[in-house]
């Protein structure tokens, strides 16, 4: 505070802090008192590689002892197997010859790339379009959901006015009710828009991102508010003195110490219109428009088990990106689940 | 205008005593001519070109609800970024939030609350002027023995005409006037060649006018009896009378036979049998939605069933998945076993995989023909999976089981290693054995942790379309039922029914199963909402 030649953004403890203190406390929504339960995930992969094997053999009690015999290795695998066979099975099925649903039954028995070839060359089921479709509609709907999130999560967190109390009750009674149920108004709801911005209305990927980002706020401003309160406002006000201007606070200083937040809720919001399928279903119309959800299906459903082979070529091309970004944020995610949300 | 003064109002005068030289950073990027004012000027134009394209369009297209909302929503949008001033400063960012929830969110409930109280849906879906003149189209028939009319199309001032020609005078007629001659035509071959104050259409021009045309009824004259010419290919057009009449007094619709539809109260016209008309037209029907819900002669049985099965499929879902994920947490939950990231990260990969490929990739394992789990595991076994309405459920289970239990691992791992050991090991002092220590510390402080997750995974399998839909389509479908409701089918799934698929699409009848939705999930929130800390953060 005394020193008013210190950039707002710089602040030395900021960046540090954000890494872990308002990590944990950024998800008190479900806390109730145990405001660390998110810490613990991030250091979940460290911990295991950190300690040490045998430490204190002496202080086991009869149920230890039990716990420490064999059995947990065969529970492990058991696990595992349950957690694996399916997406092993869909792996082997799109590298069966016979593309049909008993031809794959006979994992890894023959392999081939046929299956592939003619996923990304089938002029009647365009795969490729598909997959820009989705990845479109989602990442626009991601970057929406953050943009917005965040900036109604500041005005909760830094400004005091008269509607806040109110709005942030409105917004949590209001994210209750599921969007989803409400689809029959959003059908008639776009085809009335069709005739004003076509390119907003039924059968348009943007009318589906603009359906998306109606449940932006809804979802996802509690869990950021939550994480804009720990970033002490003492920041904010240095920055103030030094004459930033609230968009400069907000851009600049803000923006950067919340960034784990902001992927998480990017990432949650990515993932679940990637998979939704209802609204997907009811505003695109036209298979050029499709996403992967509603071209997969279809293309699955006309002849169930014909097409197999190639289904499941097109379920893993899908699957690696996402699973990949899964994998990559890992620590994130499991943060920002304990958090609260859930995947849709 | 870029004085650095204005734009932090109050703050920046305390800011202001003794600090000594102002620092670049005072000028406001979104006042000042720096580069956010100019990004800021751009988006408010692209934001104004979008609403003014709006409006004009919605204006051609006679939407006037859509015009007077991009209208209202303008002049916010102007207002709240360009007026000065700190009172103002909230708005600007919760703006472009607010307006996609308004519409999305909130718009779209309203609506879905008052369709609930509407007939909308497959054949009452307009007003009652269109659906009388739909029916009068409809039911048109050529007058028996009438001549056929050569004829020719003409465009004029008032939309499309038609001319033909009888003995050496050519008669033109619109929709609102009745064949007559007019003076000054030519014509050649039977054809009308030239109408003066008309254009003549050529073979491009009917086709493109094709839809307009087949709408157009020209009087025969000005006797009603003789019937109206109507065209299908826009060179021979014949006589045609409705044999439905709409008789304002009575407001009915006369059969030429003499069947008198009346207007039966219900958005449509019915015969004595009580025959229904199509189309009908949208009427408020107040409860009778509800009304039908709940009666059992009509959906009451079905929606009791599903409601039932709604709620033990979310229940177990919950259960299910969360006694398999705490299991495993506990067994992982040993810092000794080997392995153990390596076994957490196979079983998050489920969570990882997106949800609605391993839901069809299931549906292919269960295939009872051709499927994995029948084929190879069970040896040639013919079980069927998803056609037995109680494996289904089952299978459903199962499915559902596979897609949550890592979640819910991740969740009590996490909660788990937060307990501290210190409550572990004065518990071990005072001689509590392992089972003691589990429902005594371990339980309870779980819960508390993992609880409100608990409840938010239950709202989410409580509207879990997607494994539903695309494993089981809510089937097996009771044969007997008319509704084309299935063993599996949730609420959410029966919703979709009765508004998209099978033969008609009534809205109205979803929308207020949706309401009843609305309000099961709403009570739910409130019971549980008490106990949630979330109230608290915001005071």
């Amino acid at each position: 505070m005394t020193s008013p030649t210190t950039p707002p953004t710089g602040d030395g403890s900021g960046p540090e802090g954000s890494d872990r203190a308002p990590w944990a406390a950024a998800t008190p929504a479900p806390a109730t008192g145990t405001s660390n339960t998110a810490q613990p995930p991030g250091s979940l992969e460290a911990e295991g590689a950190r300690v040490p094997a045998p430490r204190r053999r002496p202080r086991a009690g009869a149920g230890r002892r039990f716990a420490r015999g064999g059995f947990k290795h065969p529970a492990a695998i058991a696990a595992c197997i349950f957690a694996l066979f399916p997406l092993v099975y869909a792996f082997s099925a799109s590298l069966s010859a016979s593309g049909s649903l008993l031809g794959s039954n006979r994992l890894f028995s023959e392999i081939t790339g046929a299956n592939y070839t003619e996923l990304l060359t089938d002029p009647q089921n365009p795969y490729l379009t598909w997959f820009a479709n989705s990845m479109f509609v989602s990442v626009t709907t991601a970057v929406g959901t953050v943009l917005m999130g965040a900036a109604a999560a500041y005005a909760f967190s830094r400004f005091r006015f008269r509607a806040r109390k109110g709005g942030l009750l409105a917004l949590l009674i209001i994210q209750m009710f599921p969007q989803l149920l409400a689809f029959v108004a959003i059908f008639l709801l776009l085809f009335a828009v069709s005739e004003v911005y076509p390119f907003l209305g039924l059968n348009s990927r943007l009318g589906l991102v603009a359906v998306y980002l109606g449940g932006a706020l809804g979802a996802n401003t509690f869990l950021m508010y939550g994480f804009f309160n720990t970033i002490p406002r003492d920041l904010d006000e240095a920055a103030e003195i030094d004459g930033a201007s609230h968009a400069q606070i907000y851009w600049t200083m803000i923006l950067p110490l919340v960034t784990p937040i902001l992927v998480v809720v990017g990432m949650l919001s990515f993932i679940s219109s990637f998979s939704d399928f209802l609204l997907a279903q009811i505003v695109l119309q036209e298979p050029s428009q499709y996403t992967l959800a509603v071209g997969l299906y279809q293309f699955v459903a006309v002849q169930f088990g014909e097409n197999w082979g190639v289904f499941s070529a097109g379920a893993v091309l899908a699957a690696v990106p996402v699973v990949a970004l899964f994998l990559f944020l890992q620590r994130y995610i499991v943060s920002g689940l304990t958090g609260g949300a859930v995947k849709g | 205008m870029s004085t650095s003064t204005t734009s932090r109002d109050g703050t920046s005068n305390r800011g202001e005593t003794g600090l000594g030289e102002p620092l670049e950073l005072r000028h406001s990027h979104a006042r000042g001519f720096g580069l956010g004012f100019v990004v800021k000027l751009i988006l408010m134009a692209g934001i104004n070109a979008f609403g003014l394209f709006g409006i004009l369009a919605a204006w051609a297209a006679g939407s006037w609800g859509i015009l007077a909302f991009l209208v209202i929503a303008l002049i916010v949008a102007d207002l709240v970024y360009f007026l000065p001033g700190k009172r103002i400063l909230p708005a600007k960012y919760l703006f472009p939030g607010l307006i996609f929830l308004l519409v999305f969110q909130i718009f779209v409930l309203l609506y879905t609350a008052t369709t609930a109280f509407t007939n909308y849906g497959d054949g009452h879906n307009s007003t009652k002027e269109a659906a009388i003149s739909q029916l009068t189209n409809t039911y048109e028939q050529r007058i028996e023995g009438s001549e056929a009319y050569p004829i020719t199309v003409l465009s004029g001032d008032d939309g499309l005409a038609l001319a033909t020609v009888e003995g050496d005078q050519v008669l033109v007629g619109t929709a609102d006037q009745a064949l007559a001659p007019l003076e000054g035509a030519r014509a050649s071959d039977g054809r009308v060649v030239e109408a003066p104050g008309f254009e003549t259409l050529d073979y491009a021009g009917t086709v493109a006018a094709a839809t307009e045309l087949s709408e157009l009824r020209v009087p025969v004259s000005g006797q009603e009896a003789e019937g109206v010419l109507r065209t299908d290919d826009g060179r021979t057009a014949y006589a045609y009378d409705s044999t439905l009449v709409y008789d304002e007094n009575a407001d009915a619709m006369v059969a030429d036979d003499g069947t008198v539809y009346a207007n039966n109260g219900e958005g449509a016209f019915a015969g004595p049998d009580g025959e229904e008309l199509r189309p009908g037209w949208q009427i408020f029907v107040g409860l009778d939605n509800f009304g039908a819900i709940f009666d059992p002669g009509t959906l009451g049985g079905p929606f009791v069933s599903v409601t039932l099965w709604t709620f033990a499929f979310a229940i177990l879902s919950v259960a299910l998945t969360f006694l398999l994920g705490l299991l495993l947490a506990i067994l992982f939950n040993d810092e000794k076993l080997k392995f153990r990231n390596f076994y957490r990260a196979i079983i998050f990969l489920p969570y990882a995989f997106p949800g609605f490929l391993s839901i069809l990739i299931w549906a292919g394992l269960l295939n009872t023909d051709y499927g994995f789990i029948n084929d190879v595991l069970l040896g040639g076994a013919a079980v069927p999976w998803l056609e037995n309405p109680w494996l289904a459920r089952l299978s459903l289970l199962l499915v559902n089981l596979w897609l949550g239990f890592p979640y819910m691992f991740l969740v009590t791992t996490g909660a788990l290693q937060a307990i501290p050991k210190e409550i572990y090991e004065s518990a071990e002092m005072d001689g509590a054995g392992a089972v003691r220590k589990f429902r005594s510390i371990t339980l309870p402080l779980l819960m508390v942790a993992v609880g409100p997750l608990l409840i938010a995974s239950f709202a989410m399998n409580f509207n879990n379309f997607n494994v539903i839909y695309l494993l089981t389509g809510g089937g097996p479908q009771n044969l007997e039922s008319t509704t084309g409701v299935g063993a599996t089918d949730i609420l959410i799934s029966f919703v979709y029914k009765i508004a998209f698929a099978g033969g008609t699409n009534d809205y109205g009848l979803a929308s207020a199963l949706s309401i009843l939705i609305f309000i099961m999930v709403a009570v739910i929130s409130a019971l549980t909402f008490r106990r949630s800390k979330a109230l608290e953060e915001i005071n």
